[in-house]
């Protein structure tokens, strides 16, 4: 019992990580409809931003919690100026063309992203900093353990989804949002800037896939232009599973799909793990194609 | 009629619109007032609702011009030309059905709020202050349509008659000087369509507006406005009060068809 608990405070905090790459996938959907591909690499680029920030202030001096902090927002006030760009570069021009074909762009925009990596910063693995000291915490005098860095893990993510549930209730942005996902052509018929929209959809989007970037450094400890691949194809199987389009899928979803990955492994068939995900995909698709939280799609006619 | 001067609020100049090789749209010219309630009819298909998608931007004209306010809006974006004053309801019910009634309503007024996503997250005063007064204004446009005790019911639980006041009830709150109801009785029963019409008709002198109605009920039509135009296939056959309309031959021919 106590293993199955320890794996499930493990599954946790890699579901947080792949919960919050998923919110990207599924607001960009439910906004315009496109899978974006590209959304993993700008992970990676949230990690790198995030690796060197972290560098650069932990060498100036700043106390760890200040580093940590300032980190996450350099990194993904960054990348959301990047997510921004891709969008008016790569997908805006396309907006009236067939879905494919922004599905092949964004394909085309992540293989980009990678190998600009690759050529900047070479194919190697580099090391995160040690931003805080990982210490272990006992849980209620039993063999539980949990680390500093999944105590921190879960902060940051509660704390994001508390932002962006704010943002996606209560402002205008948010409520613009809300009312382009479901009508575009109403939305703009009611003087919503539905251009400016989308624009803070891939932002905010962007940001938080930046803020898993670093929180997933400062985990593995190690990043390379390549580690989006993996985490952005398991996040966007969390984002299908929970339902694609609906926030509080994303977030269930990414926590479910981490816990059965965590616990897979901790039963031994840890080269299972990706299958399985990959497994869950295949399932979701066949027997409730719409996820756990998604509603039953009407085609307009 | 008044004796002040008639400006000229829109003025459209021999726009057309063509999809391909179908023209749905030839040359068509018409001019309304300020404070104006004109009628726009026709049989099905003859270009009404492709009239107002010119005029709230859904597609530019092909050639010709729109003129709001002295102001060209031929081919503005959808969101700019509401905010120069020109707001719609839609034929088929396009309500934020998921969202509340307030909702809906402040969606629109949010969009010529001062207050942006910065001031919103960091909690300023000016957030507050901005957000206390929309809601307000909405319950105020609410309150007008009786819709204000249903502010908090998600909008797809209204009855079918209250989506329609409901939609003109948003439309109202981007703070227009033109409105253009299409097709705002559809569906509803004699009863609910008289009283929508006496609404109409109070709220554009509520709101200084002035309305552009398309309507296929055409008793009711010829009460309430106070110029028609009449559309078929496409082009402009007839305008006038409607006492000239109901004896127009061509009107006539048109909805009833030509007599053998």
């Amino acid at each position: 019992m106590e293993y199955f608990i320890q794996q499930l405070i493990n599954g946790i905090s890699v579901g947080s990580i792949y919960a919050l790459i998923a919110l990207g996938y599924t607001m960009v959907y439910g906004i315009i409809k496109l899978i974006n591909f590209a959304h993993g690499d700008v992970f990676m680029v949230g990690s790198f931003i995030g690796l060197y920030s972290a560098r650069y202030l932990a060498n100036a001096g700043f106390p760890p919690v200040v580093v940590l902090i300032l980190s996450l927002v350099i990194s993904m006030t960054i990348s959301a100026l990047l997510g921004i760009t891709v969008e008016r570069l790569a997908y805006k021009p396309l907006r009236k063309s067939t879905r494919i074909a922004a599905l092949i762009t964004a394909i085309g925009v992540s293989f980009l992203l990678e190998y600009t990596g690759v050529l900047i910063l070479g194919p190697q693995a580099q090391g995160f900093p040690d931003i805080m000291d990982k210490k272990q915490y006992t849980l209620f005098g039993s063999s539980i353990q949990v680390e500093s860095n999944q105590v921190m893990i879960l902060l940051t993510t509660i704390i994001l989804m508390i932002i962006l549930q704010y943002i996606v209730r209560y402002t205008k942005t948010g409520k613009a949002m809300r009312a382009v996902s479901f009508d575009v052509e109403a939305a703009r018929l009611m003087g919503i800037n539905v251009d400016r929209t989308i624009s803070a959809t891939f932002a905010i989007g962007s940001a938080l896939a930046a803020a898993a970037g670093v929180i997933f450094g400062m985990t593995y400890n190690s990043v390379d232009p390549l580690m989006g691949v993996m985490p952005g194809l398991k996040a966007f199987v969390a984002a299908v599973l929970g339902g694609i389009g609906s926030i509080p899928g994303a977030l269930v979803g990414g926590l479910l799909l981490g816990t059965v990955e965590t616990e897979i492994s901790s039963l031994g068939f840890s080269s299972w793990r990706d299958g399985v995900a990959f497994a869950v995909l295949i399932l979701i698709l066949i027997f409730k194609p719409s996820g756990l939280f998604g509603k039953n799609v009407r085609e307009k006619v | 009629m008044t004796q002040s001067a008639k400006t000229v609020l829109l003025d459209v100049k021999e726009a057309s619109r063509s999809f391909g090789g179908l023209k749905a749209l030839s040359e068509v010219s018409l001019h309304i007032d300020t404070g104006e309630l004109i009628g726009l009819i026709g049989p099905n298909g003859a270009g009404k609702t492709t009239l107002f998608n010119l005029l709230t931007g859904v597609y530019p004209p092909s050639t010709g011009s729109i003129i709001l306010n002295n102001e060209s809006i031929g081919g503005m974006k959808p969101y700019k030309i509401n905010h120069k004053g020109a707001a719609r309801t839609f034929q088929n019910i396009r309500l934020f059905t998921s969202m509340t009634v307030l909702e809906n309503v402040k969606i629109a007024f949010h969009q010529h709020a001062r207050h942006s996503l910065f001031t919103s997250m960091l909690r300023l005063p000016k957030h507050f202050k901005g957000e206390d007064e929309i809601t307000q204004k909405a319950m105020d446009i609410l309150k007008i349509f009786d819709l204000d005790e249903q502010s908090e019911e998600v909008a797809s639980n209204l009855s079918y008659g209250n989506q329609r006041r409901l939609e003109i009830a948003r439309a109202l709150a981007a703070g227009p000087k033109l409105l253009l109801l299409d097709e705002p009785a559809a569906g509803m029963n004699p009863n609910e369509t008289r009283d929508l019409m006496n609404l109409i008709a109070w709220i554009r002198k509520e709101f200084d507006l002035t309305i552009l109605l398309i309507e296929h009920d055409m008793s009711l039509v010829m009460g309430v406005c106070d110029r028609i135009y009449v559309l078929d296939r496409g082009m402009l056959i007839a305008n006038g009060t409607p006492t000239e309309i109901r004896s127009n031959p061509k009107v006539i021919e048109a909805y009833l068809g030509q007599e053998a």
